[in-house]
């Protein structure tokens, strides 16, 4: 027998962790596979079997890496795992100690992508009501995007050409990779920051979903919508389509239609003021007309056809009524002063000493009294006569009534 | 005034003018204001040249503005 080292088995195992400890390549590297047997903690640690054809590996992924996790590990899912392999001697197993895990392949992309979409929906950061109307006429314009590339030429292009009167400010930003989303984020926070702009366009060219992966960070989802300036999302081509498109208050199809949606075309707006100034020479000159025709038709009324006519007909009707009313008033007073004629002729032959005149006497008693009956007076009575001219004082001899009965 | 509210008199004294209920006098002021309107804005839009610019952060974080070269218009 060969005198060999009998182990025990915890110098196996600390042997062998300590092999693989000194192994560089173990101590931080990209392994692809599926989730199988996951187990999420009430912990918060993560684990689960990393397997492909021919095996598996054991993998746990602690609470202080696993809350970065942007979306929800399942099993079938395939994943990028990156870690160290390392012994857990306790149980003799050498496992995955995973820092980072990304869904791996198309496949997992588009689940990480249904769960976040329906997590921020849930949010309500679709919402419809919060989105904002773009402005018409912008006179600042912020695109949020790469300094480089087909994406950015093109929209300055377009913007160029259809309304140059607005300025256009770029903060350029990575769109691909683990730093683009941070970077993004801080381009809208920043051009909100200092109202740089009345709408900001965010966005870039086409990739895969790998490349447009940015566009579906949720930290960029939140962004958007906090953002107070309105945000026309332009990621990629039909038919890509990103968290970022639905937060944002205005989906593009592609950052070129991103450039005809924020702005008006300069050929329309000239054909519309060309329509205006017509319209209002229209107007202007059915005004005039108008007037001319009001003008001419009382140019035409006789008063101002035939002036002297027209006084000569008034003076002939005013001489006429003058003379009416002075053959009235003529009448009247001729009628009043043969009426004052008349009386006085009337008044004058009432009056005593006409009477009198005419041969009458009027006698009274001594008392003044005037003696109307003759059986009012007394044989021997004393009278006073008066005459037209002068009187007498008499006395009654005899009286002689009338025989009429009274 | 901006580019907006100039289109936005604009399209108020059209209206009066089509409207035809103020007195002559004012309908030919509104004329010539109008008139001058559209002289304005289509000359704002003839005349104006895209004015593009990109921000730059500095190395202490202070934020810059220039004018931006390359990507611009296409020589046609």
């Amino acid at each position: 027998m060969n005198e060999q080292k009998i182990f025990s088995v915890s110098e196996l195992n600390a042997y062998i962790k300590a092999l693989l400890d000194g192994e560089p390549l173990l101590s931080g590297l990209y392994i692809r596979g599926e989730i199988s047997n996951y187990k999420a903690h009430s912990s918060g640690h993560h684990y689960m079997t990393l397997k492909d054809e021919n095996g598996v590996l054991r993998a746990v992924m602690f609470r202080s890496d696993a809350y970065r996790l942007k979306f929800r590990p399942e099993n079938g899912m395939k994943v990028l795992a990156h870690g160290r392999v390392a012994v857990f001697a306790r149980d003799g197993q050498y496992q995955l100690y995973i820092d980072e895990l990304i869904p791996d392949g198309v496949g997992a992309l588009y689940v990480a992508f249904e769960q976040l979409k329906a997590q921020l929906s849930a949010e309500g950061l679709f919402a419809p009501e919060h989105k904002r109307a773009i402005p018409r006429y912008p006179a600042r314009i912020a695109v949020v995007t790469s300094p480089t590339g087909a994406a950015i030429r093109d929209m300055l292009r377009i913007l160029g050409k259809r309304y140059p009167l607005a300025r256009v400010r770029i903060y350029p930003v990575r769109v691909q990779g683990p730093e683009a989303p941070a970077e993004i984020c801080e381009g809208i926070a920043f051009v909100n920051h200092y109202r740089l702009a009345d709408v900001l366009i965010v966005g870039r060219g086409g990739g895969s979903i790998e490349d447009l992966w940015a566009f579906n960070d949720e930290r960029v989802a939140h962004a958007i919508y906090r953002s107070e300036i309105p945000v026309i999302s332009a990621v990629g081509h039909e038919p890509d389509v990103t968290i970022s498109d639905f937060v944002a208050d205005l989906r593009a199809a592609t950052p070129s239609n991103a450039a005809e949606l924020a702005v008006p075309d300069r050929v329309e707006l000239l054909a519309r003021l060309h329509a205006s100034e017509a319209q209002m020479l229209q107007a202007e000159r059915h005004r005039l007309e108008a007037g001319r025709q009001h003008v001419k038709a009382l140019a035409e009324k006789r008063v101002l056809q035939s002036p002297l006519n027209y006084i000569q007909d008034r003076r002939m009707l005013f001489e006429h009524v003058r003379e009416r009313l002075i053959s009235a008033a003529g009448r009247a007073v001729s009628e009043k002063k043969e009426k004052f004629v008349r009386l006085t002729a009337f008044l004058d032959a009432m009056s005593p000493l006409k009477v009198l005149s005419r041969g009458y006497s009027v006698a009274m008693r001594e008392n003044g009294q005037i003696v109307k009956k003759a059986d009012e007076l007394e044989a021997g009575e004393r009278l006073n006569i008066r005459f037209s001219q002068g009187g007498a004082l008499c006395r009654v001899e005899e009286t002689r009534p009338d025989r009429r009965a009274t | 005034m901006t580019f907006e509210q100039a289109l936005s008199r604009l399209d108020e004294i059209v209206k009066q003018l089509e409207r035809g209920d103020v007195p002559l006098e004012v309908s030919l002021q509104l004329f010539e204001e109008g008139t001058q309107l559209v002289k304005k804005c289509s000359s704002a839009l003839d005349r104006a040249e895209q004015k593009v610019t990109i921000l730059q952060k500095g190395e202490n974080g202070e934020v810059t503005e220039q004018i931006f070269q390359g990507g611009g218009e296409d020589a046609v």
